[in-house]
């Protein structure tokens, strides 16, 4: 049985790797999996790392929007219509001027414009709104699946008010509504890229595996599609949405329209790492050894580029991100009674909106551009740590 | 030259025609055409239209013909005769409404063009040969927000700002008393008066990823030995670093043109409708939102004819600059 000895030699010690620079990861990076170094190295990236914290919250918030969120996002109060935000406290004074832990607001004191009568609120931080965490307010039901009505945080008495981003034209929660906008906010651009990714790597690993006509008519395809200016076809393609349609329905063809013009980096990038691949070693290795095409393809090569196209999709969620909320906030995208970042962006279209409530616009602008620079961030920081090996 | 240049024209052909087919479908995407919409806003208005009427105007308007039959007119109408189709709620030809429209978008976006190069090229060598100093962050820092604002966003804030602290609003092209005066001087340093927020807003993003792409390149360039060889013999760094390595550099400036173009149409387009700006934009809009398809149409193609014909000039530019690049 002397053929089996050289197993009996020195242990088995993984792929022969470039090993990171000394001291840079724990643990010994020489016999560390490619998604080890890979996380070592993006993990060293801290605003890569923060950035993705960013993304989880957001994920986070969009996920149990109805329970962060203090009310429902129809809920409106005519009689505090653009009222200024509410500062949150921690410490009421009292008249004898001892100071206690009471969870606050401050409340609004009215006032009237003498020449045009029109009634405005202004934060009176005489007033207090005693608020508390997980305090019974608006029904809601839960994913769909049971009702309740706790909230977060909440005023305590169900006639009190408590806008802690201020209201909209209607005297809506801009707190809620930015909340509950999350959710279709993230979702668009993540459901928009799941398409993008099935169009973009199917193409583009057709169109670098097999090269010759079928690679040419492909990239003639992505220069066309690519050569368009965006805004004024996803204009185009949005507004012949019937106005009949569910909102359930225009959400998924908005996604549709988005989608369909963000694939083109990833097929470029995909083609591009299978003209390079496909000449390897180990591809050669599996069709001598009979493997289907489509095994070659799906189970040899794309495996191996799944960081990479990790990479790109991630860059690619921005731009998707951005196209909704600019459909939406020109009127053809979403429209109410779903509320998405660019819906409530849509409010704050004139000056004379932005003037007179600021908040409406700087809000959900806020969370447009946080999340978009996060993405950019996370995706920049894994297309670095994307190829371990190279130095 | 003159190979590569007919070569290139060449390849546009199927690029056009790609293009045509999706200005097209977008054209016959709503549903019901223009005479379903007549023959309701004419009932709505209590008139009695009679069935043969009906079929009369859909015949005029080549409604019944098979598809490829209605684009083929559509598309002959454009190429030998300059007409883009009727305008149904203007009641004129596209023709007569869009050129004016076109030019103001072009002059907009060359405006931005230039501004782009403008403010990247001395922000892009600044921070490639002075990298990780304190003005390269702030300029990556700035960068990166320049990418990360949307178009539309960015034009809302400065419209709030200087409204805010300039007690001016900054819609439109022209302040009131110009709008319909003959051109002069005055009317001109007006115009500039406007223009400088839409050409910071749409210049902004395309100004942070060439710098990026400026600095990336020029870095490369730098650790080269001929530049090396060059600071050895103990020339002056202003002429080692412009003479050769920002010559180098400069092609991604010129290839530019190809992606930074169609970006900048697009923004011209959201911007304009924000600041309220009289070009393409706000037109295409209100086309679109009271489906007066062949003026969305026609918008909708010559913004992609716009930025397709920008890419041939950046390739012919990049061909003249390089020679390497007309002879594979």
């Amino acid at each position: 049985m002397t053929a089996h000895t050289f197993i009996d030699g020195a242990p088995e010690t993984g792929p022969a790797t470039t090993p990171l620079k000394p001291g840079t990861g724990p643990g010994d990076t020489a016999a560390a999996g490619q998604w080890r170094l890979i996380w070592y190295k993006f993990s060293r990236n801290r605003l890569a790392l923060v950035s993705g914290w960013v993304i989880l919250f957001f994920c986070f918030v969009g996920l149990f929007a109805e329970f962060l969120a203090p009310s429902v996002p129809d809920a409106s109060r005519p009689q505090f219509t653009n009222a200024p935000p509410q500062q949150l406290g921690l410490f009421v004074t009292g008249p004898d001027g001892s100071s206690r832990f009471q969870l606050h607001v401050t409340g609004y004191a009215m006032q009237v414009d003498p020449a045009s009568l029109r009634r405005t609120y202004v934060a009176d931080p005489d007033q207090v709104v005693p608020v508390g965490l997980f305090v019974p307010g608006a029904p809601y039901r839960m994913w769909g699946l049971f009702d309740t009505n706790i909230h977060l945080l909440g005023p305590l008495s169900p006639g009190d008010t408590m806008y802690l981003l201020g209201t909209d034209r209607l005297g809506r929660d801009l707190l809620t509504r930015l909340v509950y906008g999350t959710r279709i906010s993230m979702s668009i651009g993540l459901v928009g890229v799941c398409i993008s990714l099935l169009l973009g790597v199917v193409l583009g690993a057709v169109s670098g595996f097999y090269g010759g006509v079928v690679d040419t008519v492909i990239q003639r395809i992505i220069e066309v599609i690519s050569s368009m200016p965006t805004i004024p076809l996803w204009l185009g393609l949005a507004a012949a949405i019937p106005l009949s349609w569910s909102p359930l329905t225009v959400y998924f063809v908005i996604t549709l329209i988005v989608s369909l013009f963000g694939w083109t980096g990833l097929a470029r990038e995909v083609r591009g790492r299978f003209f390079a691949l496909r000449g390897e070693d180990f591809v050669t290795a599996a069709k001598l050894d009979g493997s289907s095409e489509r095994r070659v393809i799906f189970r040899h090569i794309l495996p191996s580029l799944t960081s990479h196209i990790l990479a790109v999709v991630t860059l690619a969620l921005p731009t998707m991100i951005v196209a909704e909320t600019a459909l939406s906030f020109l009127g053809i995208g979403l429209k109410a009674p779903i509320v998405s970042w660019g819906v409530l962006l849509q409010e704050a279209q004139n000056v004379r909106t932005i003037a007179n409530a600021p908040w409406q616009l700087v809000w959900p602008a806020g969370a447009v551009v946080l999340t978009v620079l996060a993405y950019n961030f996370l995706g920049d920081g894994l297309r670095d740590a994307a190829d371990p090996y190279e130095s | 030259m003159l190979r590569y240049v007919i070569k290139r024209i060449f390849y546009m052909i199927p690029t056009l025609f790609g293009l045509s087919l999706i200005a097209f479908m977008i054209i016959q995407l709503p549903p019901g055409d223009y005479v379903t919409s007549m023959i309701a806003s004419m009932q709505d208005s209590g008139a009695n239209v009679d069935p043969r009427q009906i079929e009369r105007l859909r015949e005029i308007y080549g409604f019944n013909d098979p598809i490829w039959v209605q684009y083929l007119k559509w598309i002959g109408g454009i190429l030998f005769r300059g007409d883009f189709g009727y305008s149904f709620e203007w009641n004129r030809p596209v023709a007569d409404l869009i050129w004016e429209r076109m030019g103001s978008t072009l002059a907009i976006s060359v405006a931005s063009l230039l501004f782009v190069w403008a403010v990247a090229l001395p922000i892009g060598i600044y921070s490639a040969v002075r990298r990780h100093s304190v003005g390269d962050y702030v300029f990556t820092f700035i960068g990166f927000i320049g990418l990360a604002v949307p178009n539309f966003i960015l034009a809302l804030t400065l419209m709030y700002l200087s409204y805010r602290y300039f007690g001016q609003s900054v819609g439109g092209l022209f302040s009131p008393e110009y709008v319909e005066a003959p051109w002069s001087w005055g009317k001109f340093v007006d115009l500039l008066n406007h223009l400088w927020i839409p050409i910071i807003v749409i210049g902004t993003s395309g100004t942070a990823a060439l710098i990026r792409v400026l600095r990336a390149n020029l870095t490369d360039e730098l650790h080269k030995p001929y530049v090396i060889t060059a600071k050895a013999k103990g020339l002056p760094e202003h002429r080692v670093v412009l003479k050769y390595p920002v010559r180098i550099a400069l092609n991604p400036f010129v290839s530019a043109i190809g992606w930074v173009l169609p970006e900048l149409v697009s923004g011209v387009t959201i911007t304009a409708i924000v600041l309220n700006l009289p070009t393409a934009g706000p037109l295409l809009l209100r086309a679109l939102i009271s489906q007066d398809m062949y003026l969305a149409g026609s918008f909708i193609l010559l913004m992609g004819v716009l930025t397709l014909i920008g890419m041939l000039v950046s390739d012919l530019l990049l061909a003249l600059l390089d020679p390497r690049i007309r002879f594979t």
